[in-house]
């Protein structure tokens, strides 16, 4: 046991979950939580029946539908016959291996990161993998959460443990208060400006410092949640009083005695004091502004005040010129004052209730642009619930959105929920990829706040310049 | 699959990401074939009148081959194995380039493709190498992890690990070695300190 050596967070949960180190082979580490969704698991399951073998550990895996199904008339059968065929494959799957099922309909059902902490499934210190490679949103509550590819989805099924080479560590430090207006997925989108989208590769990320320890819960998941837009494996931040205040309670969260011992070792979860990263970046929150993004990869983003530079960092002329054409821009200019079609305001990063209830608080009383269509598209049917229970519906419905049924909608476009090509979209989202958002549609990716400002004003708008003092605080 | 001769298809671009490899649209089947046709769909093909785009290298007939070559940074993105699918299924047996994205690696790896890994300078040299001949040669040696160009008199040593190769060399699979291991996933889940 290597136990008086001083760890980081990330390489205890890991050694906690060594099954097996054997020399030239990659680790196998036991997975505490699988989060199977309709579109990465089929081929999974046929895998499985191919080899005549269950799914190991079926109260391990969690199913819900997500990716590929309509925010609209979720009573009614699905129209598009190829999502129906896929989300009617994940049903029949999951009866014949046994496994519960959050589906369309459901009162649990939701975008997969969204439903698992606020379920109380996810927790601190534990191992949870998923067939997307926004899992690491788990991470937020100090567990070491990655996304996989649908044989590894096969191989947890079959044996509840993966075969992966240990990552390098990184600790990404933010000390200092956020300004007025900025929030958690501003953090996020600068620290990928910084350090671009290929910086974070082979690393697994330590989120820490006074602006991280000063966010909510579910601010710090959108952090956790674009990991991976830098690149990195994932990206976890130490439990503290905050994430027991937040998982108490919850429906699957340990109770009595159980709570009494998972604290004991939830308390051991943080970086030892003198441990060494492999990486260290520190940054002050007082740099931060709002911020966009211009191009077609996460890391392409600047503070709204900024102009678009002449090359992204790790880019090249050629790819920033490529990217600049998709999006219809010139260089080094401000994006400040450019129309735009579309605002989405959802996602795994930001759908949950405070991301409604900060876009509530910014139109309550205001009219969306007359020209611009906004889809706000809950995480899951309890922040749908919850939403309507605190009249935000009402405030959305006011301000001409529309308000649409859980799902991962047009962060990715698989269901009906297309950008037209050539239409601008503001959006709350993950990626900025070519296409992502509809065959041709341009994405800028902001915070709820920057989007609501967006749809509001029918162009891109510094947020800051409308906050009423009421607003002051967020 | 040991060694990989063959011509190479180049595309110069760093940060391709998988939603280019394959577009979310056609996530859709449950199947693991048939992903090959929209490989590089949005630039294979004019968005608006589906026609071919004639100067994408997949269509200008210029480049053909088994190695793909990519700029920095393969693969980002989306975990989206369909992806490797894809590439596979287009007959790609090899993409080399100067960094790939972690999970993107171990897609290529569970289907058989090697991601092999080369200096800047060395995709440098393979660009500007098949500018200037099209049927430039190279040929992938897995056992002895060597990329050469024997036309310009290049052979570099390439890193795999141990059980990735043999598995690549053998076309075995990740769950035969773990069930191999089951006893101790077993003996695990009874002795483990912290649940």
């Amino acid at each position: 046991m290597e136990s008086s050596k001083a760890k980081t967070l990330f390489e205890k949960i890991w050694d906690a979950h060594l099954v097996h180190r054997q020399e030239g082979h990659p680790d196998l580490l036991y997975i505490d939580r699988h989060f199977i969704h309709e579109v990465t698991s089929p081929q999974a399951f046929d895998g499985l029946r191919r080899r005549g073998l269950p799914v190991y550990r079926p109260a391990q895996t969690i199913a819900t539908a997500d990716h590929n199904v309509p925010t609209k008339n979720q009573h009614l059968p699905i129209q598009e016959p190829l999502s129906k065929f896929q989300v009617d494959t994940l049903t029949r799957n999951c009866k014949e291996f046994g496994l519960d099922l959050y589906g369309l309909g459901h009162e649990k059902q939701g975008i997969v990161h969204v439903i698992g902490p606020e379920l109380g499934i996810s927790l601190p210190g534990m191992t949870m993998v998923c067939g997307d490679s926004h899992t690491a949103t788990h991470g937020a509550l100090g567990s070491i959460a990655f996304g996989i590819g649908t044989s590894e989805v096969e191989q947890v099924m079959a044996t509840q443990a993966i075969l992966q080479t240990k990552p390098k560590t990184m600790k990404i430090q933010i000390d200092g208060t956020l300004p007025r207006g900025v929030l958690s997925k501003d953090i996020i989108l600068y620290i990928i400006a910084q350090i671009s989208a290929s910086g974070g590769t082979g690393y697994f990320v330590e989120y820490t410092g006074s602006a991280i320890r000063a966010l909510s819960m579910e601010a710090r998941m959108t952090i956790c949640n674009m990991s991976i837009e830098m690149g990195a494996r994932g990206g976890l931040i130490a439990p503290d009083q905050i994430t027991f205040e937040y998982i108490k309670g919850r429906q699957f969260t340990p109770k009595g005695e159980a709570w009494e011992k998972a604290m004991t070792y939830w308390e051991t979860l943080y970086s030892d004091q003198d441990v060494k990263f492999d990486k260290e970046y520190h940054f002050k929150a007082e740099d931060i502004q709002p911020m966009i993004t211009y191009g077609t990869n996460p890391g392409m983003g600047i503070g709204i005040q900024e102009n678009i530079p002449e090359v992204a960092l790790n880019s090249s002329a050629e790819e920033m010129a490529k990217s600049l054409n998709y999006m219809g821009l010139t260089g080094q200019q401000s994006l400040i004052g450019k129309k735009i079609d579309y605002v989405f305001i959802g996602s795994c990063t930001n759908s949950r209730i405070e991301d409604l209830r900060i876009v509530a608080d910014f139109v309550r009383g205001k009219q969306k642009a007359a020209d611009v269509e906004v889809w706000i598209v809950p995480g899951s049917k309890k922040v749908e619930a919850q939403a309507i229970a605190e009249g935000l519906d009402k405030v959305f419905t006011n301000a001409g959105f529309d308000l649409r049924q859980p799902g991962c909608s047009a962060c990715l476009a698989m269901n009906e929920d297309k950008v037209p090509a050539g239409k601008y979209c503001v959006s709350t989202s993950n990626r900025n990829f070519e296409g992502r958002q509809g065959q041709g549609a341009r994405t800028f990716l902001v915070s709820p706040l920057m989007a609501a400002a967006a749809a509001v004003k029918g162009e891109i708008s510094d947020v800051r310049e409308m906050l009423e003092p009421a607003l002051a605080a967020i | 699959m040991e060694i990989i001769k063959s011509t190479i298809v180049p595309l110069p671009l760093e940060n391709v990401d998988t939603d280019q490899i394959i577009p979310a649209r056609f996530l859709k089947s449950t199947s693991r074939e048939g992903f090959g046709e929209n490989l590089f769909r949005d630039w294979r093909y004019d968005k608006i009148t589906g026609e071919k785009v004639a100067d994408f290298v997949l269509n200008a007939g210029i480049y053909t081959g088994d190695i793909l070559v990519a700029g920095k940074n393969f693969g980002c993105g989306s975990s989206r194995e369909h992806a490797a699918w894809a590439i596979n299924d287009y007959g790609f047996k090899v993409v080399i380039s100067s960094f790939f994205a972690d999970i993107f690696k171990n897609n290529a790896l569970n289907n058989q493709i090697l991601p092999l890994k080369v200096s800047d300078e060395i995709l440098d040299t393979l660009f500007k190498g098949v500018e200037q001949n099209p049927n430039l040669e190279v040929t992938v040696d897995i056992p002895n992890q060597t990329l050469s160009i024997s036309e310009i008199g290049i052979k570099e040593h390439f890193e795999i690990g141990m059980y990735k190769k043999r598995c690549l060399i053998n076309n075995y699979d990740d769950i035969d070695y773990i069930l191999s291991l089951t006893k101790e996933i077993e003996i695990f889940e009874e002795t483990r300190v912290v649940r």
